[in-house]
Parts: C-alpha cells; sequence; structure tokens
C-alpha cells in the first residue's frame, strides 16, 4: 500500500444544498491548488429536488403545491443527470479528491465510492449490492445509496447520497436518476429499526480512509467543520 | 498543441462531449476547464495542458469521441 493521502473529514451537519454547493467549488478549487490535505465532507440537506442538465422536467412527478407543503425545493445545477432527491436522513458525501492521486480512473473511483457504502452496510448485517449498468449501490433491487460525481481541475465533486432513514415517501415525487423499473430503500427500512445518521458517520469515517487510502489529519463536526469549510472556500490565487 | 481525450477509467474507449466551458478566441490558463465528457458514469472536464488561445474546437456537444482523438487546439502563449 503506498503513502497515505493527508485529509480532512468534515462532518458539517445540516446544510442547505444552495448554500454547500458554492462552499463545495470554492473547496475544490483549494484542493485543487494545493492539493493537501484532501477534503471529505459529509453533511444532510434540507429537502431539495436537483435537477442536472439533462434533467426531464417530468420526472418530477408532484405537483409544485405539494412540494411547497412538504418544504422541498427544486434547484437547477450544472452537473449532468436527472433528477435527485437529498433531504434529513440522509447522509451525502462531496469527497473532494485529486483523481491522479486515486488510480486516475473515473469509474475505479466509483467502484471505491459503492464499496465504503457496501462495508458499512456489512457492519449493520446487510449485504449491498453494485449493478454494473448505473453507479449505486442496491439491496435486492432497491437502492440505497445514489453516486454521481465529476471532476473539474483533476478534483472530484459531488459524490454519493447514502439514505439512512430519510422520509422515502418524498422519492416517490421523482423518478430518481430517471429510472423507473427500480425502487429506493434505506438503512432503517431494511433493519426494520430507527437509526440516526449520526450512528453511521464513525463506520462511514473508518471505511472511507481504508477504501481512498487517506489519512485523517482532521476530524472535525459541527460549526466548527463549517468553519474550516468557509475559510477553505473562500481562498482565492 | 492538439488537445486530445484522455484516458478516463479502465474499459472506457468514449465519451460524449457534454458542453464546452470555453469558446474558439478564448485565452485560457494551464488546468482550466475546457470541456465537460460524461462518460456512461460520470462526467470529466478535460483541463487546458497549456495556457493560451483556443484557436480551433473540432467536435460538438452531443459528439462521442474516442480515448485520443482531438478535441480542440491551444496556440501557446
Amino acid at each position: 500500500m503506498s503513502e497515505k493521502i493527508p485529509a480532512c473529514f468534515l462532518w458539517l451537519e445540516r446544510i442547505d444544498f444552495t448554500e454547500a454547493y458554492p462552499l463545495q467549488k470554492g473547496a475544490a478549487r483549494y484542493v485543487s491548488r494545493f492539493r493537501e490535505p484532501e477534503l471529505f465532507l459529509l453533511l444532510e440537506h434540507d429537502p431539495v429536488f436537483t435537477l442536472g442538465r439533462q434533467a426531464k422536467k417530468d420526472h418530477i412527478l408532484a405537483p409544485p403545491e405539494l412540494l411547497d407543503q412538504e418544504g422541498i425545493k427544486v434547484v437547477a445545477t450544472d452537473r449532468g443527470g436527472d433528477v435527485t432527491y437529498h433531504g434529513p436522513g440522509q447522509l451525502v458525501g462531496y469527497p473532494l479528491l485529486d483523481l491522479r492521486r486515486h488510480g486516475r480512473d473515473l469509474h475505479r473511483l466509483i467502484w471505491m465510492y459503492e464499496e465504503i457504502i457496501i462495508r458499512v452496510l456489512a457492519e449493520f448485517g446487510l449485504a449491498g449490492t453494485r449493478e454494473p449498468r448505473y453507479p449505486g449501490v442496491w439491496i435486492g433491487d432497491r437502492k440505497i445509496a445514489a453516486i454521481g460525481i465529476g471532476v473539474s481541475r483533476w478534483i472530484t465533486y459531488h459524490g454519493f447520497a447514502f439514505n439512512i432513514n430519510p422520509n422515502l415517501e418524498h422519492f416517490s415525487y421523482i423518478v430518481p436518476c430517471g429510472i423507473r423499473e427500480k425502487g429506493v430503500t434505506s438503512l432503517a427500512r431494511e433493519l426494520g429499526q430507527e437509526v440516526a445518521v449520526t450512528e453511521v458517520i464513525e463506520p462511514l469515517r473508518r471505511h472511507a480512509a481504508v477504501v481512498l487510502n487517506l489519512e485523517w489529519v482532521e476530524t472535525l463536526a459541527g460549526e466548527e467543520a463549517l468553519s474550516y469549510l468557509r475559510e477553505v472556500a473562500a481562498w482565492r490565487e | 498543441m492538439e488537445v486530445k481525450l484522455p484516458f478516463l477509467a479502465e474499459g472506457v474507449e468514449e465519451a460524449t462531449v457534454s458542453f464546452w466551458q470555453v469558446d474558439e478566441g478564448d485565452t485560457v490558463s494551464e488546468g482550466d476547464d475546457l470541456v465537460e465528457m460524461s462518460t456512461s458514469k460520470a462526467v470529466f472536464n478535460v483541463p487546458a495542458p497549456v495556457s493560451g488561445k483556443v484557436v480551433e474546437i473540432l467536435v460538438g456537444e452531443g459528439d462521442v469521441v474516442k480515448v485520443g482523438d482531438v478535441l480542440c487546439i491551444i496556440e501557446e502563449e
């Protein structure tokens, strides 16, 4: 195993998508410039449907009044892909990594994100599987984690969305990632009991370090994590 | 200088041009995103290998491009 890559683990708790998005981009520029430490952002979003550039409007099935009532925002983004849901109870990971230091292979990196989730699921006694055609992790034919990554200036952005205990009802308002034939599930649903997102953070942190060959030089949570992220995101040449 | 589609992933021989971040005539710095390419699973922004002026764009949005194909030409500063 080659030398471990220094990285910061930031548990940001709840942060709105529209606030997190520019912070993520700014932080990615920082990693692109300094290369170390790499950053691993973990957070929950307020309820939101994000639209990729290829998103089909009719893949949002619920009427606007229902979305208002449920407090779900709709946000257009510059990523690829279709409609995705994020909300409380879902752990969203934005690893900002230098692809060149992680095998220089986009699909291999997706495989590694899947591997992290699969190993966490195994700790909870569940067998997560891959589906060769689509990124993500499934339990049977139900998707438990979505994965979508992009690379800019060799640094990865976006990442994974792992359903721990979200309101699964909200997923029925869309055709997730444009895939109609498969369902969505969560850790809580599969275990048949309540699970808090905070119970999953430590296993995720541990397996992410092993799978991605990272060494956590810093682990911050809450306000501390947010201040750190704001600082690096504000960096300019 | 010819900018070619780099290796993206094992077993991936081609990618689709999703959109150009630059226009012909634009000046770019080394490392800037030139064009976003999508594979079946992810997107990758091809970085400018040198600083200079984008003099010619050879592939259009929606085109399927093979690894090693020329995407655009940059006249070095």
